[in-house]
């Protein structure tokens, strides 16, 4: 317990950064009650809940698929897969909670357009095969995106990427196999597995944000170890993981530049065009309105249940009391 | 132990089927976080039944695909659109209640869908729990709660006494079946300080049919989304 008045806290504020970077040095991790400065915490905030905005917006594009699923067995994975993203969202907006900022707070900016979700999302599911094509590419990405993130220098986002990796990895090798089985099944069906891959290569390459001489966070994340490896590393290390997996698919990556470097020991891959990502994140994908629309909607229309469940709280408590 | 009645296995497997699909139609829809999550458990709970039940008696995928409509026997009761989420609570309350004592029956009894009904009955006290507790809420929460799950309760009562009727090779003491359940939502729809319905208005129609392949108009078009994949690709694998 501290009895510091607010103005001598201020005097000590050199102590405690000291012992914040020492923390963030000896790789050990940040926990909600130590001190932080304000901005690693607004960077954090502003991180985990675009993370978990992606998670429920993410919902969406794969949900349109459920009730169209063409076995049962493929409709209680996606099923499955669709509830997992909702749990998802849950642990990563109790992680921003850590950090003083609810959940209402940040789904109110998510639904006024002042926070983001990934860009990914802002495209539209118009086969069967682009569930396996997100599951595969989109899954792919963020794991390779979320997996250093398991060692983030801050304690509670970083366990809940523990748990939110395992799953997704789930995740990935379902979409890998989704799309097998097309590729594997008859001509219509491998001719509907090629276009969704044609269709979500190059937004999937976009996932991992702009080259690192011009994204804007970069730098100091890294500095705090809430980024670990630059964009380009990672979209990198993703290509050099696709394309073998697409070989073994029996699909063809869009890209004819797509070669192996021996003296890089990585494959070279052809210019990504930055002009649609900065469109999309203007609100100018083929889905930005209609998503936001769809959450707005579910949670307009679902107001006066929540309001019933406070006011039953409210009641019940008393009664108990 | 003798094999199962196909009609016994295809009536809970068509409402588990249907009832989990328009679950499944919440999906990204629901009012909170956690009913996202708990609409869509209920919904593969109801999945993984409606697989066992309709596995014994055939390929699932033909059945839950290739049937036409006539041909399903779900009660008409779990076909009806979602609507509102105090609609979709007051059947969960109606069909959870009915299936909780019915898989009771038959996990108790040595037929051949005792294995299955106990598995099951254990998912469907949490769907009952579950239920039970929105009723409480909305029932008991605001004026427009309590008038929207009145209003869920008196639409759906009609569609209830089908649950009722007897199935061929389906075990049950329906009388007891039909007693528990009307005690049960009583009990429950009492505590949320809402009204039992009666009946259907005078002269008013109650449903019935859907175990003999008679649905509602909804239902062909719930079928036509589910099944259009599936069958525009004749023989192909998934």
């Amino acid at each position: 317990m501290t009895t510091m008045a607010p103005d001598t806290e201020a005097a000590y504020e050199p102590a405690l950064e000291a012992a914040f970077d020492a923390t963030v040095a000896a790789d050990e991790r940040v926990e909600p009650r130590d001190w932080m400065p304000d901005a690693y915490r607004a960077s954090l905030v502003r991180q985990i809940a675009q993370h978990a905005h992606s998670e429920i917006i993410g919902m969406q594009p794969e949900a349109n698929w459920i009730t169209r699923a063409p076995s049962l067995r493929r409709k209680a994975i996606l099923m499955a897969k669709v509830q997992d993203e909702a749990g998802h969202g849950l642990y990563l907006y109790s992680a921003a909670e850590t950090l003083g900022t609810s959940r209402d707070e940040l789904l109110d900016k998510l639904h006024a357009g002042r926070q983001r979700y990934s860009s990914i999302f802002n495209y539209p599911t118009l086969t069967w095969a682009d569930v396996g094509a997100i599951g595969w590419l989109v899954d792919g990405a963020a794991i390779t995106n979320q997996v250093p993130l398991c060692r983030c220098s801050y304690g509670p986002y970083a366990r809940a990427m523990v748990r939110i990796c395992k799953e997704e990895s789930f995740h990935q090798r379902q979409g890998y196999e989704l799309l097998l089985a097309l590729s594997r099944g008859t001509p219509a069906q491998h001719a509907m597995a090629q276009d969704a891959v044609d269709r979500w290569w190059w937004p999937s390459l976009m996932m991992f944000g702009p080259p690192d001489d011009e994204s804007a966070h970069s730098a100091q994340s890294m500095a705090w170890r809430i980024k670990r490896h630059s964009n380009d590393e990672l979209r990198q290390r993703f290509v050099d993981i696709c394309v073998p997996q697409a070989e073994a698919l029996g699909l063809t990556l869009p890209d004819p530049d797509l070669t192996w470097n021996e003296e890089r020991g990585a494959y070279d891959f052809g210019p990504i065009d930055w002009s649609e990502f900065h469109e999309v994140l203007r609100g100018n994908g083929p889905c930005n309105e209609q998503r936001i629309a769809q959450r707005r909607r579910a949670h307009d229309e679902g107001a006066w249940v929540r309001e019933a469940a406070s006011a039953y709280a409210a009641k019940h408590g008393e009664a108990r009391a | 132990m003798s094999s199962p009645s196909t009609a016994a296995a295809l009536a809970l497997g068509d409402d588990a089927l249907v009832l989990s699909h328009r679950l499944g139609e919440w999906a990204g829809h629901a009012p909170v976080l956690e009913e996202d999550v708990a609409l869509a458990n209920i919904a593969l709970d109801l999945l993984g039944q409606a697989r066992l039940l309709l596995s014994l008696v055939g390929d699932e995928d033909e059945l839950a695909y290739l049937r036409e409509e006539r041909a399903f026997r779900n009660t008409q009761l779990v076909e009806q659109e979602r609507g509102d989420f105090a609609h979709t609570i007051a059947r969960q309350l109606y069909f959870s209640t009915y299936q909780a004592l019915l898989y009771g029956q038959l996990a108790d009894g040595m037929g051949p869908l005792a294995p299955i009904a106990a598995k099951a009955a254990k998912e469907v006290a949490y769907h009952r729990d579950h239920a039970e507790h929105w009723t409480l809420r909305l029932g008991d929460g605001t004026p427009e709660s309590h008038d929207r799950m009145q209003r869920g309760l008196d639409a759906l009562w009609r569609y209830t006494g089908e649950l009722f009727e007897p199935v061929d090779g389906l075990e049950v003491d329906t009388a007891a079946l039909r007693e528990g359940w009307q005690a049960g939502i009583t009990d429950v729809i009492e505590r949320a300080t809402l009204t039992v319905p009666t009946g259907p208005r005078r002269g008013g129609w109650s449903a019935g049919g859907g175990r003999r392949g008679i649905h509602t108009e909804v239902f062909g078009r719930m079928l036509a989304e589910m099944q259009h994949l599936h069958r525009s690709h004749p023989g192909a694998t998934w």
